[in-house]
């Protein structure tokens, strides 16, 4: 028999401290809320301890972003912010092992991932919106179209470096500033990008990074002299923040919750769909806003493709997020992990039949083995509640016309995926998929040229590309 | 002159190409600017908005469906009628506005304009704000603006006809479909847009058009479920900041118009993609 | 055309005319590119270390076909290499036998004389090799001879030029003869799938092989560019999956043709191990058609064992 030897990428590398401070105006200071303990959730150890922002922290804050952007940022040519944000995406690539090491112990996810998606699509993210900076006057918003401000930005958990670098980047290349409160459980890499920000020189106050409960973000969206609120999270904390602008002229941009359908049709490159299935719901441990996590597959197939999809998933490794053969890590919380367990015995006590990859877990930790759900009907909590966790739930289809059907049939509208050989049925679907994103056999690509957000509940605003310029202009 | 007595005009709801009265059986009197009444109008209520959405949810399908450049067509055809009844609304607005004719006449031939410009982007919406995306990867990438879905529209409550039109044209200009209460006060101009519509090509249910007391309906169309996006322009400011609390129930887009909005002025694109999702596309390029 | 075993019905009733047979290949699930590329370079990231490593190192010397196929190919070169393959390395003589010696007909006897009694198979290619361009009777003899010179497996090729034509029967038929003449001696059938392009047809060209009685499918003669890749042994390793998914029978995959390290090599047994799975992690289903692969292979083993980085002059030239 032949089993890889642990391969584990050494944490060293991601210089963790015992201590992190807030980024305030260009220093690390100290915040006057209580300090929070973020855990490794591989093996639940304190990894660090964090300062976090009160309320006067937050008004700290926001006037040090202003005081920038008015003296500072919104009056230096675009030409010269490039230079910053391309210094920013520089270090990134430089500090790239540090922050892949650093994000997979605060995370959870596989070091795999940290190390080839997340950390280069981050780097990608401001090296793209670099360019753009001294280039806005092209961008079809008018000959010069102004920043709106102050940005107040709160990002979630599950991609905390990328989803930081999705908000600050183009918020920077328009000439607003920016004040960033990253997921109470996944600080430290955004801290570290604070950390880059400094060596980089920007001017104090641009950015600032201030950690924090969901007491923190609505203080800092809630803020009088915030000019412009985004937001990634859950629809639910969406709803709330929307609700919470009603009657201010704040700008809003949401990315927020999904149910994806990934569709597989009969005529489909089976192997690579099945890769997309798996890529599409155990990527990231399904942590994933866009994940595909209806499978919606043609009934003349649905036994071979399970068939196929079972042994695929039985070759997923779970475990270790730092060993480099690791294919799912841990949950990110073990708030998230009794979620996931909750939805899944909903699925069970609803009458989908349960096939769960026997792959061992490790004795410690916050693991869940991958789950696929089979006989799905639209009416299951498991196929209308967003999991968050490796859980697929398989529906069948027996037309066109139904598979449309049922992968509009949510009030979530973010990504979908489409699977089949015939290119006039591709197109046909994608016009018809209300999904901001619609994936032809592929599945959970990214790229800061394409622009990225939801229909309907899924939240409004684009992020990438220069559609989603839109959102940090006042346009 | 004869003393013939005239015929006087009923002014009733239009839902889903039709013309019905109020299903509340209401009607509300309406007067110029000094007081004089001018006509009843119908007092659209909460069923008839319900009414409304599921017009316009029906006919979004074929609306969407239909080529830009037969939208265009469509549209530019609704112009043509308009100009055929310029000086009815010339009158109309004059009355209901309380301007002088040749300012009422400035008014509406800006009115029709607006309706041109705005049936010319139809089929350049796409273009313009859509775009192939240079990923960095063997993939095609692209991203094309669609329409949101069903808005709600609350039409300025000033500007009866210039208004009105400057905030319908572009909500179905991309496909959307819409559910409009008109100006409170000033709604016989929307009324006879209403006619208008209904004698040019525009399917029923793309425009819905409610007369009667925009803070009574307007909150069951800004928490309407399948309502997508909400225009507050002609909101009543006491219940502005309500209206969009109870949008963010759906995850409503919701237009923020900025104070004093003028009408008269050559617009930009912002209304237009106020009302448009960007979708994109990704299929790997291979053999 | 006849099926020359048992099969399921609806595999049976592929073979049984050249319509029902392109309809069976051309009903094969396609095969997109870029999605299998991507699975490819995705397992190639797997980090095999230490007692892993050393045990696929061992595994892939034991899994190669240690192979010569040169015009100045002479006996004294062939004997060398049979001595190579009975101790690939004379200074270590736990390291087990290659799977095979793979050499031109005329070059068999040599080497089945060098190999008898040591269990190393003698593969020899056949079928006019490398452009299988000649008549189907030369073939037959060609076959006939290696077999007769003592060879226990013939690498033959199939003719490119039927398939890429759409004459499925006739490459059918062909193999189908050729293991008739092979007797007991294994059949690999080389599909070249440099020449053949496209995923789609290797996988129609591996489904073709199966369903004609080869016991090996075998990516490439070595003499045309590219030769194995990742991508292209998944699909195959795919084919082989999902033959015995579907007839309960195990053929084997061999990649040949620019494997030369070992970092190479244990991304092929990654391949093997997830795609078809760990039954084929065995010479009988699993050969690595190289020349130089064998000395890195064995470099490396000395550098695990030993701690430091082994040479080339470590290792004998042969």
């Amino acid at each position: 028999m032949w089993e890889y030897a642990p391969a584990p990428e050494s944490r060293d590398i991601a210089n963790l401290k015992p201590n992190y401070k807030m980024f305030v105006d260009g220093e690390f200071v100290e915040g006057t809320g209580e300090p929070l303990k973020t855990i490794n959730p591989a093996t639940e150890e304190v990894l660090a301890e964090v300062s976090t922002a009160s309320e006067s922290d937050v008004d700290t804050a926001v006037k040090a972003a202003r005081k920038a952007y008015d003296r500072v940022w919104s009056k230096m040519p675009g030409s010269e912010r490039a230079k910053y944000i391309y210094r920013i995406a520089r270090q990134i690539q430089e500090r790239g092992r540090e922050l892949a090491v650093l994000e997979s112990l605060d995370n959870g996810k596989p070091i795999k991932e940290s190390r080839d998606t997340d950390v280069p699509t981050a780097a990608s993210h401001f090296f793209y919106h670099a360019g753009w900076a001294d280039k806005l006057g092209y961008a079809g918003y008018g000959p010069d179209p102004r920043p709106l401000g102050v940005a107040g930005q709160v990002i979630p958990w599950n991609f905390p470096l990328l989803m930081a670098a999705w908000k600050i980047a183009p918020a920077l290349a328009c000439g607003n500033t920016v004040v960033l409160k990253p997921a109470e459980t996944t600080p430290l890499t955004a801290l570290v990008l604070a950390d880059i920000i400094q060596q980089c020189d920007l001017p104090p106050g641009v950015v600032n990074i201030i950690p924090g409960a969901g007491d923190v973000g609505a203080a800092l969206v809630g803020h009088a002299d915030v000019n412009k609120v985004a937001f990634t999270g859950s629809t639910d904390v969406g709803k709330v923040i929307q609700g919470q602008l009603a009657g201010t002229n704040k700008k809003l941009t949401l990315e927020l919750g999904g149910k994806a359908a990934n569709i597989v049709f009969d005529d489909a490159p089976l192997d690579q769909a099945v890769e997309g299935i798996v890529n599409g719901i155990f990527f990231n441990q399904g942590h994933v806003c866009c994940a595909g996590s209806r499978l919606l597959v043609q009934e003349s197939i649905a036994d071979e493709l399970l068939e196929k999809l079972h042994a695929r998933v039985s070759t997923l490794r779970v475990g270790d997020p730092l060993d480099k053969n690791t294919d799912v890590g841990a949950i990110n919380s073990r708030e998230q992990l009794t979620k996931i367990q909750e939805l899944t015995a909903s699925g069970e006590a609803e009458g989908a039949t349960r096939w769960t990859s026997s792959c061992p877990l490790p004795d410690k930790g916050f693991f869940f083995a991958p789950t696929v759900f089979s006989g799905v009907s639209q009416a299951m909590r498991i196929a209308r509640e967003e999991i968050f966790g490796p859980v697929l739930s398989v529906l069948t289809f027996r037309t066109p016309e139904e598979a449309v059907a049922k992968a509009n049939n949510t009030p979530y509208g973010l990504s979908a995926g489409i699977w089949t050989e015939k290119g006039s049925r591709i197109l046909w679907m994608a016009q018809r998929m209300r999904a901001g994103v619609v994936w032809s056999n592929t599945f959970n690509r990214f790229d800061p040229t394409a622009p990225f957000g939801g229909y309907q509940e899924s939240g409004f605003g684009r992020e990438g590309g220069r559609t989603g310029l839109e959102a940090y202009l006042d346009v | 002159m004869s003393d013939r007595i005239t015929v006087a005009k009923t002014y009733k709801l239009y839902i889903g190409g039709k013309f019905p009265r109020s299903e509340s059986g209401r009607s509300y009197p309406v007067a110029d600017t000094k007081g004089a009444f001018l006509a009843n109008a119908a007092q659209g209520s909460r069923k008839d908005a319900r009414d409304a959405v599921t017009a316009a949810r029906k006919a979004f399908g074929g609306w969407s469906g239909t080529t830009a450049y037969n939208r265009g067509q469509v549209l530019y055809r609704v112009a043509e009628v308009l100009e055929g009844r310029r000086e009815q609304f010339i009158t109309e607005v004059a009355g209901s506005e309380g301007v002088a004719l040749k300012k009422a006449q400035s008014l509406v031939d800006t009115a029709i304009d607006r309706w041109v410009w705005y049936a010319g982007w139809t089929d350049k919406i796409a273009a313009v704000l859509g775009s192939s995306n240079p990923v960095a990867g063997p993939y095609f990438s692209f991203s094309t603006p669609e329409p949101t879905g069903v808005v709600a529209v609350l039409a300025p409550q000033q500007s009866s006809l210039l208004g009105l039109i400057s905030v319908i044209a572009p909500v179905i200009a991309s496909g959307n479909t819409c559910v409009v209460i008109t100006s409170q006060d000033r709604p016989l101009p929307a009324i006879t847009l209403s006619e208008v519509l209904a004698t040019s090509d525009v399917p029923g249910g793309v425009v819905n058009i409610i007369t009667g007391r925009t803070a009574e309906i307007a909150p069951w169309l800004a928490s309407h479920g399948d309502v997508n996006a909400l225009d507050l322009t002609g909101a009543p400011e006491s219940i502005r900041a309500d209206l969009e609390r109870s949008a963010a129930g759906t995850v409503k887009r919701v237009l923020r118009n900025k104070a004093g909005e003028d009408f008269t002025a050559t617009p930009d694109m912002s209304r237009l993609r106020a009302y448009l999702e960007t979708k994109t596309v990704w299929h790997p390029m291979g053999v | 055309m006849a099926a020359p075993t048992t099969l399921p019905s609806a595999l049976a009733d592929a073979t049984r005319d050249e319509s029902s047979l392109r309809r069976f290949l051309h009903g094969l699930p396609g095969v997109d590119q870029v999605g299998v590329e991507q699975r490819a370079a995705g397992l190639g990231t797997r980090s095999i270390k230490k007692a892993s490593k050393l045990h696929a190192i061992d595994l892939a010397i034991s899994m190669v076909d240690l192979t010569t196929l040169e015009g100045a190919d002479t006996h004294g070169k062939v004997r060398s290499l049979a001595a190579k393959a009975r101790r690939p390395d004379p200074d270590r003589p736990d390291v087990p036998q290659v799977a095979a010696v793979c050499v031109y007909p005329d070059m068999v006897k040599t080497a089945a004389d060098d190999l008898v009694g040591t269990g190393i198979n003698v593969a020899s290619v056949a079928t006019a090799f490398p452009s299988g361009r000649s008549t189907m009777d030369i073939k037959l003899a060609d076959t006939r001879f290696a077999v007769e010179q003592g060879a226990s497996e013939v690498d033959m090729v199939i003719d490119r030029g039927a398939f890429l034509s759409g004459r499925y029967g006739q490459v059918f038929e062909e193999i189908v003869k050729i293991k008739e003449a092979c007797g007991d001696a294994h059949l690999k059938v080389i599909l070249e799938t440099g020449e053949l392009v496209t995923y789609d047809n290797v996988r129609r060209a591996s489904w073709l092989a199966l369903l004609a009685g080869g016991d090996f499918i075998k990516t490439s003669t070595g003499k045309v560019q590219p030769a194995a890749t990742l991508p292209v042994t998944h699909v195959m390793l795919q084919a082989v999956r999902d033959w015995k998914d579907q007839t309960g029978e195990l053929r084997g995959v061999k990649p040949a043709g620019g494997i030369r390290t070992t970092k190479d090599a244990i991304k092929y047994l990654v391949a093997v191990h997830e795609v078809a799975g760990r039954e084929w992690l065995d010479p009988h289903l699993f050969r690595f058609g190289a020349s130089t692969l064998l000395n890195d292979l064995l470099m490396q083993r000395r550098t695990q064992l030993d701690g430091h980085y082994s040479g080339p002059d470590y290792v004998t030239v042969d």
